[in-house]
């Protein structure tokens, strides 16, 4: 069978960001995939050399337009571990409140997206709708709809009030009863399932070897989640990982849908665990000589930052690993076999960041 | 058959998305829209040119001159919260797309090079002018302050003119 070069993307309706894929097809199955990234670099990591430690924190929630606040806690977390800064409580609480509203408007971005992947409009039109409600709540307490920009070094820049906290238990509710309303059609529609059940699969030996992250490795049964770690205020939460075991797009899907319900679930406990008490710690000098790494559980997956210091107020080094970078090695592992017009639903099912990965 | 039920109420049910351009939704109060200032009540300290992490805010000490770049701007609020007078507000609304660049540029009285007398006066305004919060009510007020305060515009003579439409 002689084999045919199909070139996927960086442009491709399907991919909200670009990354390039070459396809070696033979006879609709696709026997190989050789990525090709570098379309969207920014080089934001080397504004660390113009910038300085308390501006960078602008710099890092760049990195990704959907979990901004997450990658602001990363590097706020590392560098106050540098610095042997203790953040208050409330602190910690108000951003485990404002992540998990991140990683739940973050995948029901994706579980819409996904639902467009495979020709479904009405469903991803029913899951943004849903979103517009916790956006609505990013904006009304932060001021910024995606960008919220609420983390300093030693704390958090705003505060939820007790009208807030009450508006936002009931907006949640709303989003949580409408979620629930879509659970069946993404989960057992007939149609649905006949696009994602079987379809790029990933055993657990394989994710785990490949170090896939994030959902990617929870749809394949490794209980993993850096948010088990307890970093934060998650230690003081009732939490368990999201598991599926089936390993194909199916169980991505899940795990999201699922993590979606869950995230809305830590707001709650987050907002009645809220304690009193100061926004942020006071913060003097710079950051010593020193490196640090820090993890963090982003909507994607484990987000790792290391971070250097050199004594002066801008940082040595600053490197980021994204999730999706640690995904990209699995995807290509469930792209040979598929048929062609499974690509799609494929790639996306591991929700690639190409801006995240890039920087 | 299956769908019919969904099908009629989908037909009697309101629209689920507003009818953008003929019904707007309030803008939330803290909303971090465009950026302004009250020159009378600056001190020119530049804390709000340092802290900027676009730095898009020049602070010319001397002339008495704010200049900022509002297309590099990435209202993050940081100058808003830092400035020691509260001089900066951010409106409710974000600004209107615009077809040229634009530089604001507000000229304000310097700073006396001895200052022990001019410094407690600053402050004064400055407080009262963080007092209120939300961006109607301020509106008006720094419209009284811009009022007597030179502008300057750098590059375009129509500079403020999204601001004065707002108004």
């Amino acid at each position: 069978m002689a084999t045919t070069v199909i070139p996927f993307g960086p442009q491709h309706p399907v991919l909200p960001e670009p990354v390039h894929l070459t396809l070696k097809v033979e006879d609709e199955i696709v026997k190989e995939a050789i990525p090709a990234l570098g379309y969207v670099h920014r080089g934001l990591e080397k504004l660390a050399d113009i910038r300085d430690y308390h501006q960078m924190i602008q710099v890092c929630e760049r990195v990704c337009g959907i979990c901004s606040m997450i990658h602001a806690v990363c590097y706020s977390q590392g560098i106050e571990e540098l610095m042997e800064v203790e953040v208050p409580k409330r602190a910690e609480m108000l951003r485990v409140i404002w992540s998990e509203l991140h990683r739940s408007h973050s995948h029901l971005l994706w579980l819409g997206l996904f639902a467009d992947a495979f020709g479904f409009e009405s469903l991803f039109m029913q899951f943004w709708k849903v979103r517009e409600r916790i956006m609505d709540i990013n904006e009304a307490t932060t001021g910024s709809r995606v960008i919220v920009s609420v983390n300093v070094i030693g704390g958090v820049r705003a505060d939820l009030s007790p009208d807030q906290i009450r508006w936002i238990l009931s907006e949640i509710d709303i989003v949580e009863k409408e979620v629930r309303a879509l659970q069946d059609t993404i989960m057992n529609d007939y149609t649905v399932k006949a696009r994602t059940v079987g379809v790029g699969v990933l055993s657990k030996e394989d994710a785990y070897l490949l170090g896939a992250a994030g959902p990617t490795l929870r749809g394949s049964g490794v209980a993993q989640d850096m948010r088990m770690l307890g970093y934060g205020g998650y230690a003081e939460l009732d939490f368990e990982p999201v598991v599926e075991t089936s390993g194909d797009c199916w169980a991505r899907s899940t795990v999201r849908f699922r993590e979606t319900l869950q995230s809305i679930d830590l707001v709650r406990q987050a907002i009645a665990k809220l304690p009193e008490g100061e926004l942020a710690a006071k913060v003097k000098g710079n950051p010593p000589e020193g490196e640090v790494y820090t993890r963090v559980e982003q909507p994607r997956g484990e987000c790792v930052y290391y971070i250097k210091g050199n004594g002066t107020k801008h940082l040595d080094r600053l490197r980021i690993r994204t999730p999706t970078f640690a995904n990209i090695p699995p995807l290509l592992a469930m792209l040979p076999g598929c048929e062609l017009a499974d690509v799609p639903v494929i790639v996306l099912s591991i929700d690639p960041c190409i801006s995240c990965t890039e920087r | 058959m299956l769908f019919t039920p969904t099908v009629i109420k989908n037909l009697l049910k309101k629209p689920a998305t507003r009818l953008y351009p003929f019904t707007v939704r309030e803008p939330f109060p803290n909303y971090r829209g465009e950026l302004y200032i009250d020159i009378d009540a600056c001190i020119f300290c530049g804390t709000c040119a340092r802290k900027c992490p676009s730095q898009c805010i020049e602070v010319d000490k001397e002339q008495g001159l704010w200049t900022c770049n509002p297309h590099a701007c990435v209202y993050c609020g940081i100058c808003r919260d830092t400035c020691p007078t509260k001089c900066l507000h951010m409106k409710d609304v974000h600004r209107k797309p615009m077809t040229e660049r634009i530089m604001m540029v507000e000229k304000g009285e310097p700073p006396k090079k001895k200052k022990p007398a001019a410094k407690p006066e600053a402050k004064a305004e400055g407080t009262e002018a963080a007092e209120p919060k939300s961006g109607s009510a301020a509106a008006p007020e720094t419209a009284k302050a811009e009022a007597p305060a030179e502008k300057v515009e750098a590059k375009k003579p129509d500079a403020k003119k999204p601001e004065a439409k707002k108004k």
